[in-house]
Parts: structure tokens; sequence; C-alpha cells
């Protein structure tokens, strides 16, 4: 710790008024539309559920102009594909890197489609996700994704990871 | 007039020599030094000048020093503004010239509607506004944030000729003031299940990383302003979390929403992005730290050579372990080392300048830098490095980022015209 951040909880300590702080009470119900984190293990997966063929209806219509026709890429990455890791600027893509598959529904949750975050519905979010995992055929092309399937795909690449300060964290 | 004692080969001097005052060169003879013209009023000089701005700007003959852009047209995707190094001096990076990294443009955000909230495993979940925020005890620290990929053109097999804006332009250095993030958690009561805290942004992406709940109870802040006015927009206005010390991605901007929880959330930066693919194949996961690096910033490519005669090396050195306990520096390509003087303070996780006098005889010289921070962590050389982290196949544009965290020697090379190239030494 720090020497200022030190004298600082000294302080803190001898104010007892400042002890009832100054934070807002909120309740979870109230921030929840702002909660969408989601943990590897599935916590806070919402409700709902989809199917490949209907995320391959919403990419045609809300993903293809940037990344392109099946997944190909265009002027935004690919989303299927990818090349064995065998130099350290192979580009890093869903089948040869990513190591939990609650990061492809995590990530379009919150920053996707670019030029409308966060107006995909839950349903449509499972559904895009299981397409990709599909056409990347890392499950089965009739596979549903929901809060229970996902946290279970099993991706590649997962135990190829070393952590660089275990001590850290 | 002193003498100045040569500690290195091809002309490097006493760092001391510094220490003993400007006067020192006091009538130093620069050879081929022309006479000066004789003087006279200048046209400013002989009328009123200009009325003070309500913000004032640098001269209009400052307008090269700005930072550049990898997306000037704002197209959607990633947006870098890299600090012009070469053209700076001192240790504080000025807020305009902060390095930027957006990943969805800068949102526009009103300071009276944003709020922070803290929840998930805390007794008392909290919403915070900027105002609230402002009458807790505030705290001023220096410290330098740096992007992960910073210097990522060195991992390049063939040295890329780029200035030090382009190679190493992605860090910056500011006095940073905010509440410690420790004094809201005790507030907020984490639960003893909480092991990490997921930061979220208020920008389009709801940008997110996995922070340990450790380093949130150290030295993290919640930074209001920065060097002394509110954040830039482009840094995170209104509030940004700030980790000394550590990726810049984890910093992070137009902060909203910390939820304290048991395990990271593999974010797409953490998961991907900021993972880096190691010879072999296996890859590095929450690397975090910035390690201890520095790089000469004077003399530089693009700052051209003016004759034989007295030059300062100057750089700048820092390290996320602390404070730098010494820096080298070599005019020979590393066959022999002069200790540099440090400008004080010397702070933690923040800037340190580093300065040697030189006297170049007119000949090929290449200038390095090295560094050691107070926990004993060296610089390590460029062969070294990546000998245990790679380089890629082929050359790549300098704006790509091949892999991430690079902290090694970069080389300058001054050849007998003065020009300054990037060489691998």
């Amino acid at each position: 710790m720090s020497m200022p951040s030190v004298l600082l909880l000294a302080a803190f300590a001898a104010m007892p008024a400042f002890a009832q702080g100054l934070g807002q009470r909120i309740s979870e119900s109230d921030l929840r539309a702002w909660d969408i984190s989601i943990l590897p293990d599935g916590t806070g997966l919402p409700p709902g559920s989809g199917t490949p063929a209907q995320g391959a209806r919403i990419y045609a219509e809300k993903c293809v102009a940037c990344h392109g026709e099946a997944g190909k890429g265009g002027t935004a990455a690919p989303l299927v594909g990818g090349a064995p890791l065998t130099a350290i600027n192979t580009p890093k893509t869903i089948a040869n890197f990513w190591g939990d598959a609650t990061t492809v529904f995590d990530f379009i949750r919150r920053a996707m489609p670019w030029q409308q975050p966060r107006s995909l519905s839950d349903d449509e979010v499972y559904a895009l996700t299981a397409y990709l995992l599909a056409q990347n055929r890392l499950i089965g092309e009739n596979e549903a994704m929901n809060a229970r399937t996902l946290p279970k795909v099993k991706m590649p690449n997962r135990d190829n990871f070393i952590l660089r300060f275990p001590e850290r964290i | 007039m002193q003498e100045l004692i040569q500690v290195a080969s091809n002309g490097l001097l006493d760092r001391r020599a510094f220490l003993r005052g400007g006067a020192l060169f006091t009538g130093y003879v620069i050879a081929g030094g022309a006479a000066a013209a004789p003087l006279a009023d200048a046209p400013w000089s002989k009328s009123a000048g200009s009325n003070s701005p309500t913000y004032e700007k640098p001269s209009r003959f400052e307008d090269k020093v700005a930072r550049t852009l990898s997306n000037p047209n704002g197209e959607p995707r990633t947006s870098h503004a890299r600090t012009p190094h070469h053209l700076l001096n001192g240790s504080f990076t000025p807020n305009g010239l902060h390095f930027t990294i957006n990943h969805s443009g800068t949102p526009d955000i009103d300071p009276e509607q944003h709020r922070l909230v803290i929840h998930g495993l805390v007794k008392r979940p909290l919403a915070f506004t900027l105002d609230t925020l402002g009458r807790y005890p505030l705290v001023s620290r220096m410290t330098f944030v740096e992007c992960g990929g910073n210097s990522a053109p060195l991992f390049s097999p063939q040295p890329i000729q780029a200035t030090a804006q382009a190679l190493h332009g992605l860090v910056s250095c500011a006095e940073w003031t905010g509440v410690m993030l420790s004094t809201l958690l005790e507030e907020a009561g984490v639960e003893p299940k909480a092991k990490w805290l997921v930061a979220e942004g208020a920008d389009s992406l709801a940008l997110s990383r996995s922070v340990p709940l450790s380093k949130a109870m150290d030295d993290a802040m919640i930074a209001l302003y920065q060097n002394g006015e509110r954040l830039m927009p482009g840094n995170g206005y209104p509030m940004r979390l700030l980790l000394p010390g550590w990726e810049g991605n984890m910093n992070v901007k137009f902060l909203r929403r910390l939820k304290l929880v048991e395990q990271p959330a593999m974010s797409y930066y953490e998961a991907r992005t900021y993972s880096q693919i190691l010879p072999g194949g296996k890859a590095y996961r929450f690397y975090f730290l910035q390690e201890v690096k520095s790089f000469i910033t004077h003399p530089s490519l693009g700052l051209k050579m003016k004759g034989p005669g007295f030059y300062e090396i100057s750089g700048i050195a820092y390290s996320g372990n602390g404070r730098i306990a010494k820096v080298m520096v070599s005019a020979d390509g590393g066959k022999s080392w002069a200790q540099a003087a440090l400008q004080t303070p010397v702070l933690p996780k923040a800037f340190t300048r580093f300065r040697v006098p030189w006297r170049w005889d007119g000949g090929p010289a290449v200038l390095q830098s090295r560094a050691w921070d107070e926990a004993g962590y060296a610089q390590p050389t460029r062969a070294a490095f990546v000998a245990a982290r790679g380089e890629t196949p082929a050359p790549f544009p300098v704006t790509a980022f091949a892999n991430q965290h690079f902290n090694a020697v970069t080389s300058w090379a001054v050849d007998a015209k003065g020009e300054v190239s990037h060489v691998y030494a």
C-alpha cells in the first residue's frame, strides 16, 4: 500500500462521521438494467435460448455488413475459422484462442451491433452465439444455447493459458 | 571552465556534471559554432501583444507538437492517439497530449447524470455522483498509464523506422486526483467471498475488465482530476479507474460500475486482446503489470543532429513495480555504459526523466538506455527479450499490435550526417 493511502486510511479511521459514507443505497433490482456481467461458470446468464438457424437469420440482417458472409470477415474481424497459433501475431479468433464460450455471449450482448449496442434481445444474443459456435464447429448445427448449455461448451484452446503473475491474483 | 570527464566510450560524460549546475557550460566551445548575427528589435517587441485567452493553447509555432491518430476519420474501429515523446521534455504529459485509446469513440457524458455503482458481493450496494465523490478525502498521485500494446513495433524481426511517438507513444504520465477505491469498498462492505471486481465503462462498448480485489484495496483510485483539471474526455471524463503500474486497458474509463465477484469475467479484452501468444502457441493470461522500461527521446529518430559537439541525451524510465533505481546509457551499442542522472523527485510508478551529457565526435554512435527498478528488475536487452517472447515472422505496419507487453531496450543509431535511425543492437 502506498504511503498516501496509508495516511488516508489513518485519517479515515480518525473521522467517525465518515464511516456513514456518502454513497446512496441502491437495490440490485434498480441497477439491473446495467448489470450485464457474465462469468465463465454461467453466473449472470439470463433466461432465454437460441439456435444456430435463428442466429443465421439475425447475422444476415445485423452483422454481415461488417463481419462478412458466414463470418469470414470484412471491415471487422473474421468470426469463423482461425489458423493454428504458430506465430506470436497469429490473429486470435473464437476458434483458435478464446478460452470460454461465455465471452462470446458477453461481448455480443454488451457491444454489438456497433451502431446499436445493447439493442438485441437475450434470445437474439443466444442465437447469434449459437450460430458463431456452430459455424466454428464447436457445437452441433442444431444445438441450442442457453444459460445451461453455453458454459459447458468446450473451447479448443482453453487449456493453453499460463498465468503470468499468479501471486498477484 | 571545468573538465567534462568521459565515463563511457564514444563521448558519454559524467552525469555529475549536471549536479554542479548550468554554469558549468559557460564558455564551453562547440566545434564549428558560428558567430551570432548582430541583434535588432523584432516586430513582436515593438507593439503590444494579443489578449489573454480564457484557456491558453501552445504557441502557433508549436503546432507540430501533436498526437498522431490511427483513425482520423472515426471509422467504426479503435482510435489511438499517441504522445509525441520526442517533442516533449520533463516528466509529465500535458493533458491534450496524453495518449488515448478509445474502442468505440469518446462518449459525451453529462457529469450531472453520470453514476458510479458498486454492487455484487457487498453488504450495501451503493451509487455515487461525481459531486458526492468530490466530497471524500482526495488523494493526488503521479503515475504513468501505459497500453499493454505499447512498443509492439519492436516485435518486428527488422527494426521499423519510426519515431519514439510511433514506437512508444501509448504511454503518458499525469498527476491524478481522486478517491481511494479502498475507501468506497469499505463503505460498501465487501463480502469475504469476493475475490475480483468487474469494472465497466459508460462507453458504447461498456468496456469491461476484471481486477483482482487485492489491487483494488492496495493503490487503486477513482480518478476525478488529471493534472489539476477534470479528466480529458478521451481519458475517461468524468471518472476512471486508476490502477497504478497496471495495463492501461484495465484503467477503465467513463467508469460507471464495479461488481464484486468470485471469479474473473473473462471479458473480451482479458480473454483475447491482452492475453499474448508465446512461441510454441501457449499464451499468457492476466499479465497486468507494466514492467520496467526506458527509452531515449533526445536524440531519437526524427530529430536531426546539428553537427558534432555537446548534446544532452535524455529519455524517460518507469516501472509498474515502483521507483526507478538506476538508468544506464550507452553510446556504443551496449559495449560500455554511463550512469544517467535521474531527475528528482523519483516517484513510484511514474515517469523519471534521465539525462547524460554527451560530446558527439561526429562519428557513428548507437544510443541505448537500460533501466532498473527498486524491486530489482532490469529492463531486458532486446535479444534476451525476444529469445523468451519471440518476434514476428515478418515486419508489419507500425500501428499494428503484433503482441503485447514489450519492455526491452530501444536502440537509436546516429550516422556521420547526424541522421538518427532505429536499429537492433
